[in-house]
């Protein structure tokens, strides 16, 4: 059981006062208290990567992160994340090679995207596999997400 | 999304013209429907003709904004945008001006002439849109230009339409589709219109830029799941584990004291915790003490299931078709191979888990919902509300995956059922367990096969009798006619090969209690394995190469042939491959696309098989988005990837055992082999996209690790114990 107290939350830069327990899923957070459903909800165990967030940068699975446990961390989710010059590169690459089919796994593929460009910038075909494993895709978008990773990072090394 | 306002006065006299029917939208503007030239015409002919529907394929406002009335829905397809070029290749207007909407339940107005209703589903969006959207596209062009040579006082054949104005040649006047819209409703609808020739197309053809994904790389695009009402709570449910059992009973007292968890609500064969967000809700469930009648089926196993089915694929089935002598044939034939195929359940797994938000109030019903069948949404809820169906408003919104699942309806009515002890609007989500675990599978099959060859040994007898469930006979009963229906047999039916004697027998066998739907590449998906499998048994027992010995049975079928030889030529068939590999190919007709498949599979040792590389060559007709053709094959053949790799429902004690992506796997990026696809461009008819490279990639998977090891596997998924030395 979680303690019933109120969290105080870092979401994009924004702080939010909410009202629930502690062992509540920081998914569930943002989806049905803040009523940011950009961040999506597909296994609830850490297993496909839709409800991938930044937490202090790192890429986490919302769905299996108590809310308690955020402390004074600060989470970017993926309606903030174009607000990054990665982030937002990586949605104009999305969309410049026609990346996204149903789209539902998407915010969490582009936020494990842009946490992989944030630490490895020059990303190997190993890295891009090794970072984006834990991202499903159903739609079967890999082959055009690898392309728009590796499009990123040239752009962004003649930067 | 904006309100359609409709003037009767105006749109009276023009809807009795059939047909096409122009109205003043909302505020002023063209707004033109085209219905489709069917029975559907006359039924609406019966409603009285004060009732005519303000809704059509395109509004034209005054600003000259064009919103294009989508039929069909968008799950990832990409219908939001070739269903737009259709009408923009006519209307002459810029793709990216277009805004699209969802069509509303309208059964006469948007149904889809392939299937008889408003349904996305079978690969049929182009296939039954293709002219009727063009046709729209050009009557509505043809009023403007009309309405703007009335006001210019010149020949309609002294203007043009180009970029959403018409342009009047002699005097280079032009006024804008906006200034015209008004004036074009009142023209009269012309009887026929001509349609551009495919040479003629500027939109058509080319890899135009999607419409629906720009604020699906922002997380701003609403799909069911993210539906948002005023007061609206949030439930989980827990279904009764075994199939066709029920709910006993529930001690709800641990869960009712849980922080903002408000309420549990029982069902039949499900219980359902209420609560203000998602995770109250699923700690609810999880502290609720729930008691099943597991029912009839308690002691099922998958190995029961697969054994009656064997049993019953013993007696003669149903007979499909019988050209020659099968039996006389099999006796006079130098060689005989005979073969039994199985396919496993299996589930949709959408990224979207099932969802579906209810308003249940006296004297109405609202619903938010992700569905591939918006009629049958609002017709299950008039249903179970006892409400009139014009009662029941749908809000369809993107899907995440459709894959055939949402095709169904289960989960719309259980949302309802629930809805209708929950004071206020309430969103219904399954735990991805429970999506899992109570979905409509792809049916299990059992087939037995029986080939004769002769002394060349080509084939000259061919014998299939398919056993399994038929979901047409659940699912459009009028459709399963004479013991049969067309989607049960389709790809094993119409195969494109010259066999002189062949026999096709259908054994219905429903699996008791387990549930079966469409999945993606439905009928095919089992009957090209068997086939393709099959006539690859038989060029092996023939001594002969698989792709020489399907080229000499494609003499006949032009366009089989064409993408066989391109598919075999660009993976480079032939050239040697390190030891434990191989090539398989397989080669299809159907919906209505021409497909052939060369996997290249390196089997491992220790029996894994890794899928290397994919070549595809595809003959589709006329391609409307090059780009979307890529994206849905590449798309198929992942989502056949995990089916013949890893993929199987299974049960014990009648529940099924795969739960989650960890035991119901999703081929991951690190698995991807590269794929080639290429476009055989063609002026037939367009045919179907989405589904065609699932059923063709399990073959020819399976062919590849039958060249890299000489084990021939009749099951998928692969094993790896079967393929180790």
């Amino acid at each position: 059981m979680g303690e019933a107290m109120t969290f105080k939350i870092k979401v994009n830069d924004v702080e939010h006062e909410v009202d629930v327990d502690s062992d509540i899923p920081l998914l569930w957070v943002l989806r049905d208290v803040l009523g940011m459903t950009g961040t999506k909800f597909g296994c609830g165990r850490a297993l496909c990567g839709a409800c991938t967030v930044h937490v202090n940068g790192m890429p986490m699975r919302s769905c299996v992160m108590p809310v308690g446990d955020l402390g004074e961390s600060s989470v970017t989710t993926i309606e903030a994340i174009g607000d990054t010059p990665i982030g937002e590169e990586l949605q104009k690459a999305w969309l410049d090679l026609e990346v996204v089919q149903c789209g539902y796994c998407q915010s969490g593929q582009i936020m494990s995207a842009a946490a992989l460009l944030a630490s490895t910038p020059e990303p190997t075909d190993h890295d891009i596999d090794t970072a984006m494993a834990g991202n499903i895709c159903r739609c079967g978008t890999y082959v055009r997400i690898r392309e728009a990773i590796k499009q990123v990072a040239q752009t962004s090394q003649g930067d | 999304m904006s309100i359609r306002v409709r003037d009767d006065t105006q749109s009276a006299n023009l809807s009795r013209r059939g047909f096409l029917r122009a109205s003043v939208a909302a505020g002023g503007g063209l707004l033109i429907a085209f219905s489709l030239p069917s029975r559907l015409v006359d039924a609406r002919e019966t409603i009285e003709a004060e009732s005519f529907s303000p809704d059509g394929f395109i509004r034209i406002d005054p600003y000259g904004r064009v919103t294009v009335i989508v039929p069909q829905v968008e799950m990832g397809q990409g219908t939001f945008t070739s269903c737009p070029m259709l009408i923009a290749e006519e209307l002459e207007v810029a793709l990216s001006e277009i805004q699209t909407e969802q069509a509303p339940p309208d059964g006469a107005l948007y149904s889809n002439s392939l299937i008889g209703s408003q349904v996305t589903g079978g690969s049929t969006s182009i296939r039954a849109f293709y002219e009727p959207l063009r046709k729209a596209g050009a009557t509505a062009r043809e009023m403007l230009i009309a309405a703007a040579a009335t006001t210019w006082s010149v020949e309609p054949s002294s203007c043009r339409a180009e970029s959403g104005n018409v342009i009047h040649e002699p005097s280079g006047r032009k006024l804008g589709y906006g200034a015209l819209a008004e004036k074009a409703a009142m023209v009269p609808v012309p009887e026929e219109v001509a349609l551009k020739e495919p040479s003629a197309f500027k939109l058509i053809g080319t890899p135009a830029k999607r419409l629906d994904t720009p604020d699906k790389v922002n997380g701003k695009t609403i799909y069911g799941i993210d539906a948002k009402v005023p007061g609206m709570k949030i439930a989980t449910l827990a279904i009764c584990p075994v199939f066709g059992g029920k709910l006993k009973g529930v001690d709800a007292s641990k869960a009712l004291q849980i922080k903002n968890v408000l309420q549990v609500v029982q069902t039949a064969d499900t219980v359902a915790v209420v609560a203000t967000n998602m995770g109250a809700a699923k700690k609810g469930l999880a502290a609720l003490e729930i008691e099943w009648d597991a029912g009839p089926n308690a002691k099922l196993t998958t190995s029961d299931i697969v054994a009656d089915m064997a049993k019953a694929s013993e007696a003669d089935g149903v007979l499909v078709r019988h050209e020659g002598d099968v039996p006389k044939a099999l006796e006079d034939a130098s060689q005989t191979l005979e073969a039994i195929y199985e396919v496993p359940f299996l589930a949709h797994t959408t990224m979207e888990p099932l969802n579906c938000t209810v308003h249940v109030r006296e004297e109405g019903c609202d619903i938010w919902v992700g569905t591939q069948v918006i009629g049958r949404a609002q017709a299950v809820a008039a249903e179970l509300t006892g409400l009139p169906p014009e009662k029941v408003v749908v809000h369809n919104h993107m899907l995440g995956g459709g894959f055939g699942r949402r095709l169904e309806v289960d989960f719309i009515a259980k949302a309802v059922e629930i809805a209708k002890q929950v004071d206020g609007p309430v969103k219904l989500i399954w735990s991805r367990e429970e999506d899992i675990q109570h979905d409509l599978y792809r049916p299990s099959f059992y087939d037995r096969l029986h080939a004769g060859l002769d002394s060349d040994g080509m084939p000259v007898a061919w014998s299939h009798r398919i056993c399994g469930s038929s979901v047409i006979a659940r699912w459009a009963s009028p459709a399963f006619k004479d013991g049969y229906d067309f989607d049960t047999v389709d790809g094993a039916l119409e195969m494109p090969y010259a066999i002189p004697n062949v026999r096709l027998q259908y054994v219905r066998h429903e699996p008791p209690g387990i549930p079966t739907g469409f999945w993606r590449s439905v009928g095919p998906s089992h009957n090209i394995f068997v086939v393709e499998s099959f006539i690859d048994e038989c060029a092996a027992a023939a001594n002969k190469d698989p792709l020489e010995y399907r080229r000499a049975l494609l003499a006949k079928a032009p366009r089989a042939l064409a993408v066989l030889e391109l598919a075999a030529e660009k993976a480079g068939w032939g050239e040697k491959l390190p030891e434990r590999s191989g090539r398989g190919i397989a080669v299809q007709n159907v919906f209505a696309s021409f497909m052939a498949q060369v996997a290249e599979v390196e089997v491992s040792k220790s029996g894994e098989a890794n899928v290397k590389r994919v070549t595809c060559a595809v003959d589709c007709g006329v391609v409307i988005n090059p780009n979307t053709i890529e994206a849905q094959v590449q798309s198929a053949i992942v989502y056949g990837l995990s089916a013949a790799l890893f993929d199987e429902i299974t049960l014990k004690d009648g529940r099924v055992e795969q739960s989650n992506f960890h035991d119901y796997r999703a081929l991951h990026m690190n698995e991807m082999p590269s794929i080639d696809i290429h476009i055989v461009k063609s002026d037939e008819a367009p045919g179907g996209m989405g589904e065609p490279g699932t059923s063709a990639l399990v073959p020819a998977v399976f062919n590849a690790v039958y060249a890299a090891t000489g084990v021939r596997l009749r099951r998928p998924p692969l094993k790896a114990d079967h393929l180790k030395v």
